[in-house]
């Protein structure tokens, strides 16, 4: 079956989407997501939305059931790169996406989880090999 | 005042059955909605509702069709979509379009939603005999 990959960067744990999901294809990286958050110890999630061009309910759900779980499996999740136009179709839609942290970018993202982590760890982990 | 002559400039149907169908809709939608010259945050918010609807047609209408439209009327060009079923109906209409209502597993934000993203909104459903949903979206008016 088709699936998102999830990439491993030091201790957070990095998605990048890049096709039209369809539910099914969500709801599978979700439950991959929690697994591997557990599996790689992660500490924190970057989702990577910026080519997504539409985030409609189901997606929106599961960004807010990734933030959630993540959060009860003692990780942070930032999702990165949402598109002025998402954004403002979202709150139109009536998604206020609760409890999801955003970022503008990757950089700005993993910044928010390093100061989430009090600075601890992290890209650090990664940048040093 | 005379009333504006319609003319549909392309039509296309997308069956709608299982969940793929529902991104073989937002991509035409947006095919559409960018032939038509729709801005890009209207683009978005057509194709939003449409996946909305789409979803709705398929999970909560046991499948139908998509009818998608580029219309002319002589003023104003845009993009009309067309969600038809023959499932279960919906009973309560004004109950179906608020916030947080949902039969389903979903958060209840689709039929409203679609309704709040789109310039005109049409729904028209019995009980036993299905839904049909018709959203617009003009060029440059909202």
């Amino acid at each position: 079956m088709e699936r998102i990959p999830i990439l491993k960067m030091g201790s957070f744990l990095l998605v990048t989407i890049q096709v039209d999901m369809h539910d099914q294809l969500a709801l599978a990286l979700q439950d991959d997501l929690t697994g591997r958050i557990v599996r790689d110890r992660a500490q924190g999630v970057l989702i990577d939305i910026s080519a997504l061009d539409i985030v409609d309910s189901f997606i929106g759900r599961m960004l807010s059931n990734i933030a959630g779980m993540s959060r009860v499996l003692d990780a942070e999740t930032v999702v990165v790169g949402m598109r002025p136009s998402v954004a403002i179709t979202l709150v139109e839609l009536g998604l206020s996406l609760p409890g999801i942290r955003t970022a503008l970018d990757i950089d700005r993202g993993i910044e928010l989880l390093r100061e989430a982590r009090g600075g601890e760890a992290g890209i650090n982990d990664f940048e040093e090999g | 005042m005379e009333k504006p002559e319609s003319m549909t400039l392309k039509k296309v149907e997308i069956p709608l059955h299982a969940q793929e169908d529902i991104v073989a809709a937002r991509q035409a939608v947006r095919r559409l909605a960018v032939e038509a010259g729709l801005s890009i945050i209207d683009q978005t918010k057509i194709v939003t509702a449409a996946s909305e609807l789409a979803r709705n047609t398929v999970v909560h209408g046991r499948g139908g069709t998509a009818i998608l439209e580029t219309v002319d009327e002589g003023h104003r060009r845009g993009v009309r979509l067309t969600f038809e079923d023959n499932g279960p109906g919906i009973p309560d209409i004004e109950l179906a379009l608020r916030d947080g209502y949902t039969t389903g597993a979903g958060l209840g934000l689709g039929l409203g939603g679609a309704k709040r993203l789109s310039s005109e909104f049409y729904i028209r459903s019995e009980p036993g005999e299905g839904t049909r949903v018709t959203i617009a979206t003009w060029k440059g008016q909202r």
